[in-house]
């Protein structure tokens, strides 16, 4: 039987007890290109940390050969050596530093009292026309555009003498003729027997690309078939094709009057080529609750951002509440219009981690235990901290304890603590159940149901699409920035918003 | 047993034990003038200003930026205050504010830079510590200010009379007792489980038996000192803002996660500036004492002071990375660099070796910190 160039066996691997990959093998031979196909958190990241090294040897169960050898790797170091290079989605150069420096950063030629500038320079001269960038080699990274700058992280990777490349959404910031000279040059470099694995949401570039495409959802090894033989909704329906059972509480609720009106929101980096939010609007109702679907990189974060006032760019939005105009430009005033946030990611905008849980829950409500001198009322206080703390269930074996020896799922419910003791009339949840055991997924879409009864109205964003379905009222679609899609639940499939939030102009 | 201390308190033994073990090497080595009441008490002169400076610097920290400028602001606000009292014959308590508002004008200039500016405290602190200094030399023309008033004098060099001494220790010992004693009743209202009620009983008692211990000393030498009873009080202020006011929960949510608090609606930057302008107040009184101690206003004053006041800071367990720290570790901080400074010189020690152990302690002290925490 012929050795193929890379063969992963059984890879299982966990963190803190729960399984983001189950047994997923692949297989690749020279010269071919393998898409991985599967949703956000499917586990296609967390496969491609363990080929490349990121998570070692051992911390994971399984095996990896690579030209028929055990890879027992335990840094990204050591699979470069064996000619395996990923390429990700956010690129690993130095903006400050020229293209020759970034080629050859840690690998320079000469030695270590003399650097050989003559080799480097005919040297990078030479993979610059492979990749086909038609820059000099002392042009300073920053000077270049996403696609280029991609291209020299190709270059580099093939001055790595690289065997087996892995791109991680490679497209998904590149205009289309960026694209086109991208795909382009993978096509070349699989003719000169360059194995790939190609990692993206988007499935012509896929299945024009590909001799095989893999899909994995939630952690499982799906199937990997043929390219030739697959349509793209063969794809979208292996990605997304499973049941929705009892996870989903939905209860009955009224719906009342539009209560938000965001109109134009418009939202920019500074020096991009197109915005992260283009000109969208859209109702929330009271007592509604609006989920809002896309991939990442679609705009959803970004447009809460801008409901929010944290927004760290330019951006422009006219917001409506209780038909009232609403100038929001700061997360304070957002709290005092009445609108809240449980931010996406709880640890960097979350949680104040050496502070005790209930310390974390009253932090925007400091002013409300307002005594004598500046004191805080603590008796008030931690009347409120215990009201919340058995109205969440957050299992805490102290309010004293801090919050970061909490569970993530824990740690959520007292992030929604804090939103709550604001009374908001709007409860924003960005990706609220993201790396929450199912246990507390439960109890926190129960509270959902709970605030939207009191009259809260609720936006979440979520890239789980069957928590979109099962939960929302209404569901948003959001692609490139553009609001694509506006649905509501009954009769809604995962297909319909995968198709729309992946397909160019549906 | 062991494992229910929690670091904060693990800190707070050791910093005891290692003042205890400097009270006892020098004691012995000294053959017991380290603890004459002569010594304690000018012990505890030297403590009070790196003490006061090391309070504002507290706070500073604790919102994870640094203030490198505070030595040299020191210098400005005494020679200011010393200018005010020898040039213009100011009356004392005008002397006094015009210092104070002084020292907090320039704190907030350093704040509104560093928050509102975004330039890192380190930058806008470093230029102040050579602006300030450079505005001192231009305003006393590079000579010394001196002599100053009678009245001036009194902030660095009287003593309170015993009677009132005692009346003040009294009612501080009263106070922490009904302060621990209204805190366990309040934990027990909402039935919080108090594993460590001994450790905070037995941890007044200490506070109790020293504070009477130090007054017994003092009052057998000339009573309390005054700068002693000025950070006496500054440092029960100071706890009371970090512990009990929302301002000081801000603080430390600032250097926990400065995103997670601007997320929650508290004004970062305004807290910040805050900060900075309590910290610029504590230098004005620390300047006040030094000029009154020294009777003039030199343009060389309160040279390299900020890194006594940092180094003691962080010998209490302040952490450099922000969210950690308290007003009584800096002060036991401060205390344990003045008791080596004060000890080596008794004992002849050369200036370059005093410096050498210095900076080791210092670094020894981090070390440990670290490992601690490593270990948990």
């Amino acid at each position: 039987m012929k050795q193929p160039l890379l063969d992963m066996r059984g890879i299982v691997k966990s963190f803190s007890g729960v399984r983001a990959l189950n047994g997923v093998s692949i297989q690749l031979e020279k010269g071919e290109v393998l898409s991985v196909c599967g949703e956000n958190g499917s586990g296609k990241s967390t496969l491609m940390k363990v080929l490349s090294g990121v998570w070692p040897f051992a911390s994971y169960e399984g095996e990896i050969f690579f030209e028929g050898s055990q890879v027992k790797a335990s840094s990204i170091r050591d699979t470069e050596v064996l000619g395996i290079v990923i390429i990700h989605q956010e690129l690993a150069l130095v903006k400050e530093l020229s293209v020759l420096e970034n080629i050859f950063l840690g690998n320079e030629l000469g030695s270590f009292a003399r650097l050989d500038d003559e080799a480097m320079y005919r040297r990078t001269s030479e993979l610059l026309a492979r990749v086909k960038l038609d820059v000099l080699p002392d042009t300073l990274v920053r000077d270049l555009g996403v696609g280029q700058q991609q291209l020299v992280e190709i270059a580099k990777a093939l001055n790595k003498n690289v065997k087996l490349l892995i791109l991680d959404e490679p497209t998904s910031s590149l205009t289309s003729t960026e694209i086109e000279i991208l795909l382009n040059i993978v096509s070349e470099l699989k003719a000169q027997g360059i194995a790939c694995i190609y990692i993206s949401h988007k499935l012509d570039e896929v299945l024009s690309l590909s001799d095989w495409v893999a899909v994995i959802r939630d952690g499982e090894h799906i199937a990997t078939k043929a390219a030739a033989d697959l349509t793209q909704n063969d794809i979208i329906g292996m990605m997304v094709g499973r049941q929705l059972d009892e996870l989903f509480p939905r209860e009955v609720h009224d719906i009342g009057e539009v209560i938000l009106r965001v109109s134009h929101a418009t939202a920019m980096q500074a020096g991009a080529s197109r915005p992260q939010v283009d000109d969208v609007s859209f109702k929330l109702h009271q007592g509604e609750i609006l989920g809002i679907a896309g991939l990442i990189g679609s705009g959803r974060t970004e447009l809460m951002q801008c409901l929010y006032g944290c927004y760290d760019g330019q951006y422009s939005v006219n917001i409506e509440l209780e038909g009232k105009e609403k100038a929001i430009r700061s997360q304070r005033t957002a709290l005092q219009a009445g609108i809240a946030m449980v931010p996406e990611d709880r640890k960097r905008h979350g949680i104040v981690p050496i502070m005790s849980v209930g310390r974390n829950i009253t932090l925007s409500v400091l002013d409300n235990y307002k005594a004598l001198f500046g004191a805080i009322d603590e008796d008030k206080e931690s009347q409120d901290i215990d009201d919340y703390i058995a109205r969440l269930k957050v299992k805490t074996a102290s309010a004293d304890l801090a919050i970061k020896n909490l569970s993530g799922g824990n740690q959520q419910k007292a992030i929604i603590a804090k939103c709550l003791l604001t009374h908001p009339k709007i409860l924003i949840l960005d990706e609220p159940t993201r790396g929450i055991d199912v246990g507390a997924k439960y109890e926190i879409y129960k509270l959902m149901f709970a605030l939207v009864k009191e009259g809260v109205s609720i936006i979440m964003v979520s890239s789980e699409l069957p928590e979109v379905i099962g939960i929302s009222d209404r569901v948003l679609v959001m692609h490139e920035g553009k609001l694509k899609g506006d649905f509501g639940y009954r009769g809604l499939t995962q297909e319909i918003i995968m198709n729309c939030a992946i397909k160019e102009g549906a | 047993m062991f494992k229910r201390i929690k670091t904060s308190q693990l800190q707070l033994l050791a910093m005891v034990a290692a003042m205890l073990f400097i009270v006892v090497f020098f004691s012995i080595a000294t053959e017991g003038a380290f603890i004459s009441p002569r010594n304690i008490s000018n012990l505890l002169r030297q403590t009070a200003i790196v003490g006061v400076l090391a309070i504002g610097m507290v706070f500073v920290i604790v919102s994870a930026e640094i203030d490198l400028s505070v030595g040299s602001m020191m210098g400005l606000l005494g020679g200011i205050a010393a200018i005010l009292d020898v040039w213009y014959h100011f009356p004392i308590g005008l002397t006094i504010l015009v210092t104070v508002v002084a020292g907090l004008i320039l704190g907030l200039f350093n704040g509104w830079w560093v928050a509102y500016q975004r330039v890192p405290s380190f930058i806008v602190t470093l230029a102040g510590m050579l602006a300030f200094r450079g505005i001192l030399v231009g305003l006393t023309d590079g000579v010394t200010v001196a002599p100053t008033s009678s009245a001036l004098a009194v902030v660095g060099q009287s003593y309170i009379p015993s009677g009132w001494g005692v009346s003040a220790v009294g009612l501080l010992c009263l106070g922490l007792v009904a302060r621990v004693y209204s805190r366990r009743q309040a934990r027990h209202k909402h039935g919080v489980v108090n594993q460590t009620a001994k450790f905070e009983y037995a941890k007044a008692l200490v506070a109790v038996l020293a504070l009477l211990g130090m007054l017994l000393i003092l009052d057998s030498y000339r009573g309390i000192p005054t700068p002693i009873l000025v950070m006496g009080g500054l440092i029960l202020i100071a706890t009371y803002v970090a512990k009990r006011t929302s301002f000081g929960r801000r603080v430390y949510a600032i250097g926990g996660n400065i995103e997670a608090t601007r997320m929650s609606g508290v004004n970062v930057e305004r807290t910040k500036m805050l900060v900075f302008g309590l910290n610029g107040m504590m230098v004005a009184v620390a300047a006040l004492i030094l000029t009154a101690r020294l009777g003039a206003g030199s343009p060389a004053a309160g040279n390299m002071a900020e890194l006594d006041a940092i180094a003691a800071c962080v010998i209490g367990g302040t952490s450099l990375a922000g969210g950690i720290g308290s007003v009584f570790g800096a002060i036991m901080g401060a205390l344990i660099m003045a008791s080596l400074d004060n000890g080596m010189s008794m004992l002849d020690v050369p200036t370059f070796w005093q410096l050498i152990v210095k900076g080791a302690i210092l670094l020894l002290a981090v070390w440990l910190d670290v490992k601690t925490k490593k270990a948990q």
